[in-house]
């Protein structure tokens, strides 16, 4: 496989596709498919077929708005339709080069336009089980690229040009990354694909897993170019069963293709991937526990240094980035660093993905340019609050993250800003509340998690976690007093200080940021025995001893 | 001088911090010439006093009776040390706590009764369902934890607390010594 | 400045002190007769850092590193007994003591029990947290040795010395979080295990979670010195 040969490919998929007058794009994610997306595009093949119109019908991955699924995109006039029926299917077939349906077309302008899709640009416009499909939208000509036109070194220095950081939460210069790994003696290294999303709320890298597999493959593959690697491993969730089988089907058509394998281009490079299942631990996201749990151990963290990128996979250097991390890689290795570094913020460079959900009128994927304030995500993108009920704040970062009030909604994203106000990038969760959440039971859903979530192996977590979510349950049950609070502000200074990994340094993060935001909610549950949201159930006091 | 007013009270222990108490032997006749016993399972007085200074308690709070006491004797103490391993932590009578009182009451009362085996519900108080350490109850000011504390740890911290000493407890004991 | 120089030297506590390369803070701050509380770690054994009561403080960085695996660097400056630390070690004892049902009185480590005198050394004489008295269980199926839950702290010191010094790996943790465990072979009875009866593990055991059945209440010193003579003398031969 060269260049040329890959031009080939991409252009006989483009004149196939150009034989039909009109494709319809059904996605097929999840959200769709439990509405009965599966159903819908049966029928709209065999409306297709009977009209005698030349309509291609592809599945794709996710579209991004969720919550007007069913999702029917026409092209080439680039029309949307929601909330899709089967019975639909008919109906809009005959519209084909006539009026559209008016009554199933999506309002999502403002939704849509407020985006940039990089990590994204496939999503809604491939069938992610067809390699050929990918290769049409330029898939797998930065990984040629990089193999035949530019040496390692040149590629992780564009990496480190794009200003490219980490996007599974920390933030850590990819470039850099590379380079300490590509530094890093010994002949066998490793190279690794976080996928191991636990974030309640966050469904970002499964959706780039599901919609476009390949691009992550690639972006791997690059990176194994890049440092030296021969062989990578996706660890994936097994809670996720699409995407690994999706990516099962990604890897062999790449390797049918010899994108994969050995000489790959006829170079000496060889690199293949082979894909790891997760239990559903919260902690194998932590790149120790995930190294740990790949080499068949309990999935705990190590104390670092020593660092993966020295001392990783079965103690060789080993490059660990997540999924979207390396879903942005091929667009940079293609266009340059600095057309990555052009877009976003001073010291966050690129595109983010978020997974908006919660009380939030467009819940779904939506991918920003780094910087955009989070009014515009969550007003103009998100399309407000719904219900007449008014926004009170947005927690991004998880269960390590923190809550966001509406004070600050002007904040430009990026990674800097969001840690000053006491949250964090994280992965990309972003959990919309409104006047009916109370933050005090937010901090105890969140704090719930990280207790069931620690693994026992560092004291401060296993127990002190237990010992928060305790006083959190009592202020939530109106029997709290303020020396719990006091011991409670105390408790997460030390869990945030002393724990081992990042699971437990940030698990006090919910707490303080609701206890700094919304210090009045705990004294109205703790003082006056009320919840100011009326989520909480507080009983009147009893005179009951046993 | 007045003499300051010691009381000290006895909840759900073994008595065994009074015993040790009573260890300063001679040394007891000159912390009198400090203090004065006004309530104790030592002393006759039945009625705890509206004004005492140093309280000693010994044992957990187990029972209704228990808690009712504690808050009382807090509300009329002004420095309330916890006296011993039961007082401070729970100890032996709070090893019923992961199986609880029923289980507890079941096995003294029905099952090793050899006559009449019933659960007694008058005179004796009721049972918490858990046992707890008083400074869960009421706010405490001096810890002093052992198994029994020694007679030299008494001597020590009521010297100490009578004449406004510094006290460092650690020093002195620890649990279950 | 040099990685490369075989001799460090550092300041801790305000003591000049010098180290060889990779040595950790640990080992020099006991060379130099400055104690750092540890639970977890045990001369003779790898080091895991999941106690973090030997968590120290370094000049410029704001991030508590643990002595025993964080290694001496030219000019590091520790301080190993700050406020700020001993606070961190007392509330750490705290949710240990609070963790499991640890009754020292009637104990058969009572006097002999690392946790205990690291809670007085730290100047603890109360936990202000509440008691979680978890109903755990005794597994007394083996002809000598006993393991009481109750009195476990999860050091994992005889996962590791099964593991590392005796071979057997009959020890190891089962769960997550709070119901952590350490089980022995696939979750059975220690009696019937594939045990090899050396008693390391009781040897290493810094509570009574391990206990000798020879011994009765108060009556059980352990004897962990032998681990680096063993390995000293493994290496030499």
């Amino acid at each position: 496989m060269n260049l040329d040969e890959l031009e080939l490919i991409a252009r006989s998929v483009r004149q196939e596709n150009a034989a039909y007058d009109y494709e319809l794009n059904v996605c097929m994610d999840l959200a769709c498919a439990s509405q009965g997306a599966e159903m819908l595009r049966e029928a709209l093949i065999s409306a297709g077929d009977a009209s005698g119109k030349k309509v291609l019908v592809r599945r794709t991955g996710c579209m991004g708005p969720c919550s007007s699924g069913p999702l029917v995109r026409v092209d080439p006039d680039d029309t949307l339709y929601g909330h899709v029926h089967a019975d639909q299917a008919e109906k809009i077939v005959a519209s084909l080069g006539n009026e559209t349906v008016a009554e199933l077309q999506c309002d999502l302008n403002e939704h849509f336009d407020k985006q940039v899709r990089v990590v994204l640009e496939n999503a809604g416009h491939i069938d992610p089980e067809k390699i050929d499909d990918y290769i049409a939208r330029d898939g797998y000509k930065a990984l040629l690229t990089a193999l035949m036109e530019m040496t390692p070194s040149g590629v992780v220095h564009r990496i480190t040009e794009s200003g490219l950081r980490g996007r599974g939460g920390g933030g850590y210069p990819t470039g850099l990354k590379w380079g300490t790994v590509a530094k890093a003696g010994g002949d066998v290294k490793y190279i690794v694909c976080n996928g191991d999303e636990g974030d309640p709320g966050a469904f970002m890298d499964r959706s780039v897993m599901e919609g476009d597999p390949h691009r992550v493959i690639e972006g791997m593959a690059i990176a194994g170019y890049a440092v030296g690697a021969s062989k990578g491993f996706i660890y994936v969730r097994a809670e996720y069963p699409v995407a690994v089988a999706r990516l099962t089907t990604a890897l062999r058509e790449a390797r049918r293709r010899c994108l994969l394998g050995s000489n790959l281009c006829g170079t000496t490079f060889n690199f293949d991937v082979e894909i790891r299942l997760g239990a559903g631990a919260f902690v194998c996201g932590e790149e120790t526990a995930l190294i740990a749990s790949i080499e068949g151990k309990r999935g705990t963290p190590k104390p670092r240094p020593p660092y993966p990128a020295v001392s990783g996979l079965w103690g060789r250097p080993t490059l660990i980035n997540n999924v979207e991390t390396f879903a942005n890689i091929a667009p940079i290795v293609r266009n340059g660093g600095k057309w990555f570094a052009n877009m976003g913020s001073e010291r966050s460079k690129g595109t983010k993905v978020f997974a908006l959900t919660g009380k939030i009128k467009n819940t779904g994927l939506v991918e920003v340019p780094m910087g955009i304030k989070l009014r515009e995500i969550i007003e103009v993108i998100g399309g407000s609050v719904p219900g007449g009920h008014t926004f009170k704040a947005v927690q991004t970062g998880g269960p390590s993250g923190g809550c966001i009030p509406a004070e600050m909604l002007d904040l430009g994203v990026s990674y800097d800003a969001l840690l000053k106000v006491g949250s964090i990038m994280g992965s990309g969760g972003m959990i919309v509340m409104d006047d009916t959440s109370c933050m005090v039971n937010v901090a105890r859903f969140f704090m719930e998690f990280c207790m069931t979530e620690s693994c026992g192996k560092c004291i401060p977590c296993r127990a002190g976690t237990g010992q928060m979510y305790k006083i959190l349950t009592r202020i939530c049950e109106g029997r709290a007093s303020m020396d719990d609070l006091e011991l409670l502000e105390e408790l997460c200074g030390t869990v945030k200080e002393t724990s081992l990994c990042g699971l437990g340094m940030t698990a006090p993060n919910p707490v303080l940021s609701t206890l700094k935001y919304f210090r009045n909610e705990y004294i109205e549950h703790i003082v006056h025995k009320r919840c100011p949201a009326g989520v909480c159930n507080i009983q009147a006091p009893v005179e009951v001893l046993a | 001088m007045s003499k300051l007013k010691l009381a000290t009270v006895w909840l759900d222990g073994c008595s065994g911090c009074h015993m040790s108490f009573l260890d300063m032997d001679e040394r007891l006749l000159a912390l009198a010439e400090l203090v004065d016993v006004v309530y104790s399972p030592l002393v006759d007085a039945k009625k705890y006093p509206d004004q005492v200074d140093i309280a000693l308690v010994e044992g957990a709070v187990a029972s209704v009776d228990d808690e009712k006491k504690i808050r009382k004797i807090r509300a009329h103490t002004k420095l309330l040390v916890a006296m011993g391993d039961c007082a401070v932590t729970g100890n032996v009578p709070s090893m019923r706590n992961p199986i609880g009182p029923e289980a507890i009451l079941n096995r003294a009362y029905v099952e090793n009764a050899s006559a009449q085996p019933q659960i007694p519900c008058v005179v004796v108080p009721r049972l918490l369902q858990v046992v707890r350490p008083i400074h869960e109850f009421v706010k405490v000011d001096v810890f002093l934890p052992g198994c029994p504390p020694s007679a030299d740890t008494f001597h020590t911290a009521l010297t100490a607390l009578a004449t406004g000493a510094p006290l460092d407890v650690s020093a002195l004991t620890r649990f279950g010594a | 400045m040099s990685d490369n120089v075989e001799v460090k030297t550092l300041v801790i506590d305000g003591h000049e002190v010098s180290a060889r390369r990779g040595q950790t803070i640990l080992e020099v701050a006991r060379e130099n007769n400055i104690d750092i509380p540890t639970l977890c770690h045990l001369d003779g054994l790898s080091d895991v850092g999941a106690c973090r009561m030997c968590l120290v403080e370094i000049a410029g960085s704001n991030k508590l590193l643990p002595s025993c695996v964080a290694t001496v660097s030219e000019g590091m400056q520790v301080s190993t007994s700050s406020e700020r630390l001993q606070k961190h070690r007392r509330t750490i004892l705290e949710l240990l003591f609070a963790e499991r049902n640890h009754v020292c009185s009637v104990c058969v480590a009572n006097g002999h029990c690392e946790l205990q005198s690291l809670g007085q050394s730290q100047g603890l004489t109360h936990v202000r947290l509440p008691y979680c008295n978890p109903e755990l269980t005794v597994d007394a199926s083996h002809e000598r040795f006993t393991l009481d839950h109750n009195r476990c702290i999860l050091c994992t010191r005889c996962v590791r010395v099964c593991a590392e010094v005796e071979g057997a790996h009959v020890w190891d943790v089962m769960g997550r979080g709070i119901k952590s465990m350490i089980i022995s072979d696939l979750h059975e009875d220690w009696g019937s295990s594939s045990c090899t009866r050396c008693g390391k593990c009781v040897q290493v055991c810094p509570t009574g979670a391990l206990f000798d059945k020879s011994k009765v209440g108060a009556e059980h010193p352990k004897y962990p010195d032998f681990l680096p003579y063993l390995n000293l003398m493994r290496e030499a031969r």
